[in-house]
């Protein structure tokens, strides 16, 4: 049996190349972990053994012919329920579709699967991506691995879950306005929220059209630029997606950041828990001393960001789930669960005849302002760098019933949303033995840059060694 | 009591017509959920309407994020899901087709 917990996506793959390891050997070490730890964690929906077995033989064997092998050959990954999966199940975490089994992949999928990944199952979420806490599954709630009374945060809980407690070397979520760096911030993981139309959103269960991009957890940062070179570019089934040049985001990522331009907006230091903000100002010393210059800058409609963002996506959730029928797939519409209903009625309410301009109109004009704000600092600095979150990961149960206290978990991470821009979360450290995470934000396909970034950084510190305690 | 919006004028509230609006969202609601979502989103609505303090005379809404715009492509058809596929998940089908309720009553008048 391979010891799981040590690994990481770049030596993983030179151990398959160079066989000195079995594909097969290498997931039936994962699925054992993952079928071990998920009655703790609640990380899986569902555990894909048999898939996954199959997909490892076939690996297996195109290395014993010499045959070219993907990117990421079998390298085991978690997918949040929210991708289509062909052949099997796709929850997107609400008993609406308990029994939905995809005819087709979406883009991300069909990229990794041509990468020679194994898909080891799929991951647990609040339902439809609505929490930023996991709690809001239909299926149960994650846990944080590193206390299980607290939540991993949402709403790819499952994968960040699953990535940290090593039943998988990365796994798939999508980021509405949170919902890969909360959870890569509350499970010391490497989060990424590309740019919005970096990567295809085509099979991705819809949340808020305009907001939705799709990202992906890793322990470290090298990693999470290999998955980027496998998901970002171009789909012709998502016109969103943008036509620009992917680089390759592992190429140079050891440059440093010598001369880098580093801004610190003033709004998310102002009013900052004070351990929060002394580990970010550690972090960005760190990177001072590498050699990046530092300077205050302010994104003064801050402030306005979770309003504005809290009438945008409750809308454009509405839209879309308006057109769920449960005629085709899925079951009928009374089996939504209460976050569902709740965001259905706030948004139809802030379209509907009368209040659309007083709400939904206003916020695309606050919406312009936000986005300028981005525009305007990035004339003076190349990136930011901020807390992913205002506090450590919160107790199960802590904000369960009182939605505009959960919603404000997502003060500092609704902004890049909105604007569009990339954000990576990096682990920063611990407080009182509870992960911290901060952002790396830049402009418009700058991933390579907050790469760059984020592993001079990560160098110095290897926060990712520091694992939960989950036993064996 | 609450009153319903029945004329096109912007107004900020601290109340959402819950019937009218779950009726527009084809949601059954039961009478505890209409009474907790009315108690919450009343909350989440008094946070929103702090949006009035900006000041947006002069600005428009935003309508893209990265400069992709009009996006359109060849109307031509590529090979799609087959009619098996298609139907594997309808929890109802009849000789190949979706199977739904009637969506008109017989004998309507007119």
């Amino acid at each position: 049996m391979i010891d799981t917990t040590a690994l990481t996506i770049q030596e993983t793959c030179s151990l398959i190349a160079s066989k000195q390891i079995k594909t097969v050997e290498l997931t039936h070490s994962f699925l054992d972990r993952a079928k071990k730890l998920n009655s703790k964690l609640n990380a899986f929906i569902t555990i894909c053994e048999e898939i996954a077995l199959k997909q490892a033989e076939k690996i297996d064997d195109l290395i014993s012919d010499n045959q070219s092998l993907g990117p990421l050959a079998g390298i085991p990954v978690g997918i949040k329920d929210l991708y289509l999966t062909k052949g099997i199940k796709t929850t997107a975490g609400s008993k609406v579709l308990e029994n939905y089994i995809p005819v087709y992949d979406s883009t991300s999928i069909a990229r990794l699967k041509e990468a020679n990944v194994v898909i080891i199952g799929k991951t647990n979420l609040d339902a439809w991506g609505h929490g930023s806490s996991g709690e809001n599954s239909d299926f149960g709630p994650t846990k944080n691995p590193y206390d299980l009374t607290r939540v991993p945060g949402g709403s790819s809980s499952g994968s960040a879950a699953a990535v940290v407690s090593d039943m998988c070397l990365a796994a798939f979520g999508t980021d509405t306005g949170s919902s890969v760096r909360l959870p890569a911030a509350f499970c010391n993981l490497v989060g990424l929220k590309p740019t919005y139309g970096r990567v295809s959103r085509y099979g991705v269960i819809a949340m808020a059209s305009s907001l939705d991009s799709i990202g992906h957890f890793t322990k470290t940062v090298y990693d999470n630029a290999l998955v980027l070179n496998v998901t970002a570019g171009y789909d012709p089934r998502d016109s969103t997606t943008s036509q620009d040049k992917v680089s390759d985001y592992t190429k140079d990522i050891q440059k440093g950041v010598n001369g880098l331009k580093i801004g610190l907006p003033r709004e998310y230091f102002k009013d900052l828990d004070k351990d929060i903000k002394k580990i970010t100002m550690d972090a960005v010393k760190k990177l001072e001393n590498a050699g990046a210059s530092i300077q205050e800058v302010s994104l003064p409609h801050t402030q306005y960001a979770v309003a504005t963002y809290y009438i945008i996506q409750p809308s454009e959730v509405s839209s879309n789930l308006a057109r769920y029928d449960g005629i085709r797939f899925g079951f009928a519409r009374d089996k939504f669960g209460q976050e569902a209903k709740r965001r259905i009625i706030l948004g139809t309410f802030t379209l509907s005849s009368g209040y659309y301009d007083a709400y939904y109109l206003k916020a695309m004009k606050v919406r312009r302002l936000i986005k300028e704000d981005f525009n305007n600092v990035f004339k003076k600095v190349d990136i930011l760098i901020c807390p992913t979150s205002p506090s450590l990961p919160f107790k199960l149960g802590e904000k369960v019933n009182n939605p505009l206290q959960m919603y404000l978990s997502d003060i500092f991470v609704v902004s890049q949303n909105l604007a569009g821009v990339p954000s990576l979360s990096v682990p920063c450290g611990f407080i009182r033995n509870l992960p911290v995470g901060m952002q790396i934000v830049g402009p418009h396909f700058s991933e390579k840059l907050l790469y760059q970034a984020g592993y001079t950084y990560e160098q110095e510190t290897k926060w990712y060694e520091r694992k939960p305690k989950m036993g064996n | 009591m609450k009153k319903r919006q029945t004329t096109n004028v912007k107004r900020l509230t601290s109340t959402i017509d819950i019937d009218h609006t779950a009726k527009l969202a084809n949601l059954d609601l039961s009478p505890a959920e209409k009474k907790t979502f009315d108690a919450q989103l009343g909350k989440v609505l008094d946070y929103i309407n702090k949006l009035n303090e900006v000041d947006t005379k002069d600005v428009l809404p935003i309508d893209q994020i990265t400069s992709v715009q009009n996006v359109t492509r060849e109307d031509m058809p590529t090979p799609s899901l087959s009619q098996d596929d298609a139907l594997k998940n309808a929890p109802r089908t009849y000789n190949g087709f979706f199977e739904v309720d009637a969506v008109f009553e017989k004998n309507n008048p007119e």
